[in-house]
């Protein structure tokens, strides 16, 4: 895949449509191929961090930090697998994946109390006190039937978020 | 990551530069949901902010203000491609050299006339300004005239007062030109390099022409206050002054900045609209110098633009300056017909500070 020239060719498209396993139609991965070109501005092949946090509306976002993590230094095809969660063709389960995976920072496969209190304080910050946070936390858990100390899985995950379901799903403008 | 340092030293030069956007992003939203419904449900559930995240990446609508989109190549055919050729050569071959011409005999009439005026009449200021001012004109429309560029304009023409400022939309350098062929305005300006600053420091200085620099943080105070004392002077001419604080491709309004709302004058808005049919306008410095700008626009068929001089405003009773500031951006997008984004110009500089981010 060329990185100066913007110019995809039908094989290079295929490939990375087999990367995410279709969730993106030929049209959109085009868009997303000007997309991405636009956004690494020095042409390395790959989106920065710091090109990442260019964009403003990125970068205001709670959890820009978290998903630059996982973000950062992507080439295009592992891109367009990491946006593929936001498509409306991927599957419910996929979208469980992602955030599983967002919340479970040292990808052991498990989300501690400790992880779930991290994503928390990203999201409300100076509004809520540690304590409270905690406490609403324990309170939760407990109601839902966990303790403090047990940490959730993915079929956890699955169990929680899965009914009724979840709505994340971003269009890829495709002129 | 070296991140965490940078966003410190940045945000601090933020604060004092970019009051704008915690007066724009809603107030932190209450989280005190009464205990007994909230489920663990709807805290593990980030789907909204990740959608939002993830819209970002996709299209945004500040990467948008800047966006210069190419016009479609329509000379891919047997016919056109000729005639398109043909277009080139009388473009370049003959529309250039000519208006390099124009240009060349408007600088030096400019230039004879100015460096004497300036330097033997010190003593009689009046009638030095007098003469400076005309002689700016001229200059400025042999430029417009060297690019061919028919400017319609509308409304009534500014007048020297004192206690007023007038304010516009920025698509380019050459806005100041188009602007200034009518009427004498102080501008206040980025300082730029080479040969345009060494404009700006001579003949522009004469005209009362303020500099910034973008980079410099305690700026910001020094500018206000020779804001301050100019608009007071009755002698001075009028304060010209683009608010968005950058360039924006001639679609979109970006934020304004308050400082131009401030100054407890009379603000009288100015809307300027390029023809994209003819050249796209729009200066995107980071692509390409000055220089090459005015030559790409040179080397076009002409620039066309509607230049419309709207009725002045002034602060409403009760109304705070980034009220008034909207206001007239609003005033302006609508007669132009730019779409308004709240974004602010600078963030194409620098990254918004983290307490943007916790707002949030």
């Amino acid at each position: 895949m060329g990185n100066s020239s913007s110019m995809l060719t039908q094989y290079d498209i295929e490939e990375v449509q087999g990367h995410c396993n279709h969730a993106f139609s030929q049209q959109e991965i085009v868009s997303l191929y000007q997309r991405f070109c636009q956004l690494d501005r020095s042409s390395g092949g790959f989106i920065s961090a710091d090109e990442f946090l260019s964009v403003p509306e990125f970068a205001v976002n709670p959890l820009a930090q978290r998903l630059l993590r996982t973000v950062d230094g992507l080439n295009f095809k592992e891109f367009v697998a990491f946006l593929s969660a936001f498509s409306p063709r991927a599957t419910l389960q996929q979208k469980i994946e992602f955030i599983f995976k967002l919340y479970d920072s040292d990808g052991k496969g498990s989300v501690s109390y400790k992880d779930i209190l991290d994503v928390l304080r990203d999201l409300t910050g100076h509004f809520i006190s540690e304590e409270q946070r905690e406490q609403v936390l324990k309170q939760v858990l407990e109601e839902a039937g966990y303790r403090k100390d047990s940490s959730l899985v993915f079929a956890d995950f699955v169990k929680i978020l899965g009914n009724p379901g979840l709505k994340m799903e971003v269009e890829v403008p495709v002129d | 990551m070296s991140d965490p340092g940078k966003l410190n030293t940045s945000s601090s030069e933020l604060d004092l530069d970019r009051p704008n956007i915690e007066d724009y992003l809603p107030s932190g939203a209450s989280i005190h949901e009464p205990h007994g419904q909230l489920r663990l449900r709807d805290l593990l559930d980030i789907s909204p902010t990740l959608t939002e995240a993830a819209g970002a990446i996709i299209d945004d609508s500040f990467t948008r203000c800047f966006k210069s989109n190419p016009p479609e190549p329509w000379n891919w055919n047997v016919y056109l491609f000729p005639l398109w050729c043909c277009g080139v050569v009388v473009r370049y071959g003959i529309l250039f050299p000519v208006r390099v011409i124009v240009l060349t005999i408007g600088w030096i009439i400019f230039l004879s006339a100015y460096i004497p005026v300036h330097v033997l009449l010190k003593g009689h200021d009046k009638l030095r300004k007098k003469i400076e001012r005309y002689l700016v004109e001229l200059i400025c429309s042999f430029f417009v005239a060297s690019w061919t560029g028919v400017v319609k304009y509308h409304g009534p023409r500014p007048s020297m007062r004192p206690k007023q400022v007038f304010v516009s939309n920025h698509t380019s350098m050459i806005d100041f030109i188009v602007l200034e062929q009518m009427t004498p305005f102080a501008v206040i300006m980025q300082k730029h390099p080479g040969w345009v600053g060494l404009l700006q420091s001579t003949i522009l200085d004469s005209l009362g022409c303020i500099w910034f620099n973008r980079s410099e943080a305690k700026d910001r105070e020094t500018v206000a206050k020779k804001l301050r004392d100019h608009v007071q002077g009755s002698d001075n001419n009028p304060l010209l002054i683009f608010p968005e604080g950058t360039c924006v491709n001639n679609h979109y309004t970006v934020m304004f900045k308050k400082g131009a709302f401030e100054l407890g004058c009379t603000v009288c808005p100015i809307a300027v609209k390029y023809n994209k049919i003819f050249v796209d306008a729009f200066w995107n410095s980071r692509k390409q110098s000055f220089t090459m700008h005015l030559l790409q626009l040179m080397t076009s068929w002409a620039v066309v633009c509607d230049v419309w001089y709207l009725e002045p405003q002034t602060l409403k009773p009760g109304e705070t300056a980034i009220e008034f500031a909207e206001r007239v951006r609003d005033i302006i997008s609508v007669r132009a017909g730019l779409k308004k984004v709240p974004w602010d110009g600078y963030l194409k500089y620098s990254r918004p500070s983290p307490k943007h981010r916790e707002l949030k």
